[in-house]
């Protein structure tokens, strides 16, 4: 049995079941962090005090995880272009970037989850750290799930290249869709927590 | 189908099946869409027992407060009834988890990942859903998800015991079976997530040439809206799920005002949240999830008015209108549950007309199907007396939700046993009557044999009879002010008095609704086993499930030949056409051609 429309896409629709598929997805997850960002307005506008983010938070530190996400966005890309040219091994250079700037990222937050617990803030202290500990560790468990997508294509995964190119160049091009959004998820997030 | 399998062998380690699965592979981790199909029709029927069953166990409180539980309040223990009469503590936890276990581990894995997964690739002609291993992935997330739910009742404390719309701050400090409760809501949510984009682009990407939109069978329709409100709607409570996770666990007051005194102490809390962002949270899902509820039943019960009345569906493109707009309309009526939170008169105006207007695409869908009756000469069989059951029942419960969704007169019923009885009378005589008449209808597909009709029938007239009794004094008490959630009853209240004598009336209808269905369970195991066979196309339809593929489906792959579909759905009684109905593949008009 071969399930229709797994590599070429469906004439009438112009695209393969993944990528439709992922977008699908990233509709709920919209929805997921639209419900959240709208919990926070909500708790926002009906507390009597909110302090200002760069209170309580590094924002130098934020500024610098926005680039390096940004830049990790943009090696993706390049990684799925360096498939579509045929040239396995830049995929192999821009997919590992991608991962080692995702971990980049994680190890930049961590220092900055390490000051606060430092400092005795925590999720209880208040409104504000509970929401901005929920968001980003949400956040971060995206990244964290991108990281190890992007390592098993970078790894194991990418064994599909000899037998179907194709097929694995459509797959680089899914799990960069997903990574996108992480990244655009912590565009929203940065001002929102750090700068308002 | 051996050549195809050959054809692929370059795609070994990609392909979703390997050619001859063991047992574990072909029975427990399969990844063909009918066998996940009937696992979850398995799973889901045993969960609708076992909610059932905590009702009933409800119902001896509330008919004989204070009396011991006959034969099982024993074997209950201390904990949950005492001498073995029941506890309120746990009277509040079977309250809470008939509900979730209804909702979210019965009627919509019934209503969406059995039929849905069984038929909609049939009817569409596709050879699988989109994404077989997605799919294995969703019902074992549902399986882990229902297996926490139940594995709750023995946290300290018990299960769950906020209700099941688990309403802070109550739920907040509740005891352990609450994070219990959030963690199995969170894989069941993950199974939906999975399951609604697997049904999307499997009906969007995998129909069979010629299949265009309008061709589709309603119950297709039906499930592609369900799926878009099972994507779009269930984050929020994800959503709202996470942060009572973290108000649990962690510690957060995102639920919690600031100076709550629980049991004359303040709690040690931060403070600054709102108990209203969970009602928001929850019903923004919760109300698209009624939906998710009624929309495959209908979808069921227009597949099967249609093959019995031998008549093509009365205005088969408005019902797709109306089922979409419904779909569109069920995000913004969510604050119609809340009009007694003091959200104010002007948010209390939106929500009332958004929900005036949702019920004329309602209206439209089951007149079009009372309407496609008319003139038809019906066959009378056990999985038509259901879907016919299923319109009156299902015009009783949306008829009696319209005053519920005046601000004005919700201020009287709210809360009450009018509630339940409308939601109820939507969902148990309405959908349950669905879905049961969906089982009688697809049973020979899915096992090339055929259900007792004598048998089906001693199940449906007492089940028609006693759901009623159950249900219909409901709205007696409810707008005699009786609340709902009474651990016995109403016996306190004065105004309560005068009804109070229908409480022995819906126990002992539900008891019998209980026993009324044991000529169900013996039809189905009993005609599994030794039932008649039959022909392909048992009932003569004209949907490719029943036209192109023989029963019970060829494993993997559904179809010896892609079908090509060449006319709509229910080309029935066709004047001056070849044959008394057209397949939707064109094989009956060459036959008889």
């Amino acid at each position: 049995m071969q399930i229709p429309y797994t590599v070429e896409p469906r004439p009438d629709t112009g695209l393969f079941n993944a990528k439709l598929g992922i977008w699908l997805f990233l509709a709920s997850e919209v929805m997921l962090f639209g419900a959240l960002f709208s919990s926070y307005v909500l708790l926002r506008t009906g507390a009597t005090s909110w302090p200002h983010g760069s209170e309580y938070l590094n924002v130098w530190l934020a500024t610098l995880n926005t680039l390096i996400l940004i830049g990790s966005s943009v090696t993706m890309v390049m990684s799925w272009a360096s498939l579509k040219l045929g040239d396995f091994k830049k995929y192999r250079l821009y997919m590992g970037l991608t991962i080692l700037a995702g971990l980049g990222f994680m190890v930049v937050k961590g220092f900055e989850y390490g000051a606060k617990f430092e400092h005795h803030l925590y999720p209880s202290t208040n409104t504000f750290l509970a929401i901005y500990f929920t968001l980003t560790g949400l956040h971060g468990l995206h990244v964290l799930g991108g990281m190890i997508v992007n390592g098993y294509f970078w790894g194991p995964g990418s064994k599909l290249w000899r037998r179907d190119p194709e097929r694995f160049a459509n797959r680089i091009e899914v799990a960069g869709l997903y990574w996108h959004f992480v990244d655009l998820v912590w565009i929203f997030l940065f001002p929102t927590l750090y700068l308002l | 189908m051996s050549a195809l399998v050959e054809e692929r062998g370059g795609h070994a380690h990609d392909a979703a099946h390997h050619d001859e699965p063991g047992f574990w592979r072909k029975y427990v981790f399969s990844q063909d869409h009918k066998v996940i199909g009937i696992q979850y029709g398995f799973t889901a029927l045993t969960f609708l027992l076992f909610g059932f069953t905590l009702m009933m166990m409800m119902r001896w409180q509330l008919a004989y407060p204070g009396k011991p539980l006959p034969l099982i309040g024993g074997l209950l223990g201390e904990g949950q009834a005492s001498g073995g009469i029941m506890l309120p503590e746990f009277y509040n936890q079977l309250g809470a988890m008939h509900g979730t276990i209804m909702v979210f581990m019965g009627i919509v894995p019934l209503a969406v990942g059995a039929f849905g997964n069984f038929v909609v690739p049939l009817q569409i002609g596709a050879p699988d859903m989109a994404f077989p291993k997605l799919n294995m992935a969703s019902y074992w997330f549902y399986f882990v998800g229902g297996v926490t739910m139940l594995a709750s009742f023995f946290a300290p404390g018990g299960a769950a015991n906020s209700g099941w719309t688990s309403y802070p701050p109550l739920a907040d400090i509740a005891t352990a079976g609450q994070t219990w409760w959030l963690v199995g809501m969170l894989f069941l949510i993950f199974s939906s997530l999975l399951g609604a984009t697997n049904f999307l682009v499997t009906i969007i990407q995998l129909r069979a040439p010629g299949l265009t939109w309008f061709r589709l069978p309603f119950f297709v329709w039906a499930q592609f809206v369900t799926s878009f409100l099972l994507l779009l709607a269930f984050p929020a409570l994800q959503a709202a799920a996470i942060l009572q996770f973290m108000d649990r666990v962690a510690g957060t007051s995102f639920f919690l005002p600031e100076g709550l005194v629980v049991s004359g102490k303040a709690l040690e809390v931060a403070g600054g949240g709102s108990p209203l962002l969970w009602q928001h949270l929850f019903w923004f899902l919760a109300h698209p999830e009624v939906y998710v509820l009624i929309l495959p039943a209908f979808g069921i019960v227009a597949e099967i008015i249609a093959n019995n009345t031998r008549k093509p569906l009365f205005g088969y493109r408005s019902m797709v209108y109306a089922l979409i707009f419904v779909g569109f309309m069920s995000f913004i009526v969510w604050s119609h549950h809340m009009f007694l939170t003091g959200m104010g008169t002007a948010i209390s105006t939106f929500f009332q007309t958004t929900t005036m207007i949702i019920s004329i695409p309602s209206v439209i869908i089951l007149s079009a199907l009372f309407l496609s009756l008319w003139g038809g000469s019906i066959r009378f069989n056990t999985p038509m007396l259901f879907a016919l059951a299923f319109l009156p029942m299902f015009g009783i419960g949306g008829l009696t939700g319209l005053p519920l969704g005046l601000a004005a007169a919700d201020i009287h019923l709210h809360d009450t046993y009018y509630v339940i009885g409308h939601f109820h009378y939507v969902v148990a005589p309405g959908t349950i009557f669905a879905m049961f008449a969906g089982i009688y209808y697809w049973f020979p597909k899915v096992t090339g044999k055929k259900m007792n009709e004598l048998l089906g029938k001693i199940h449906f007239w007492p089940s028609f009879l006693f759901i009623n009794g159950v249900f219909m004094p409901m709205f007696w008490q409810g707008l005699a002010g009786v609340s709902r959630r009474l651990y016995d009853g109403g016996q306190q209240y004065a105004h309560a008095q005068d009804v109070l004598w229908l409480n022995e009336v819906m126990s002992v209808s539900a008891w019998c609704l209980g026993l009324a269905q044991i000529p169900f369970v013996v039809n189905f195991f009993w005609s599994m086993a030794k039932g008649k066979r039959v022909a392909d196309n048992h009932w003569q339809a004209t949907t490719l499930e029943w036209a192109a593929a023989p029963s019970p489906p060829i494993p993997h792959g559904n179809f010896a030949q892609v079908p090509t579909v060449v006319r709509g759905p229910y080309e029935y009684s066709v004047p001056e056409a070849p044959a008394a109905f057209l397949t939707q593949n064109g094989d009956a008009a060459e036959e008889a051609a």
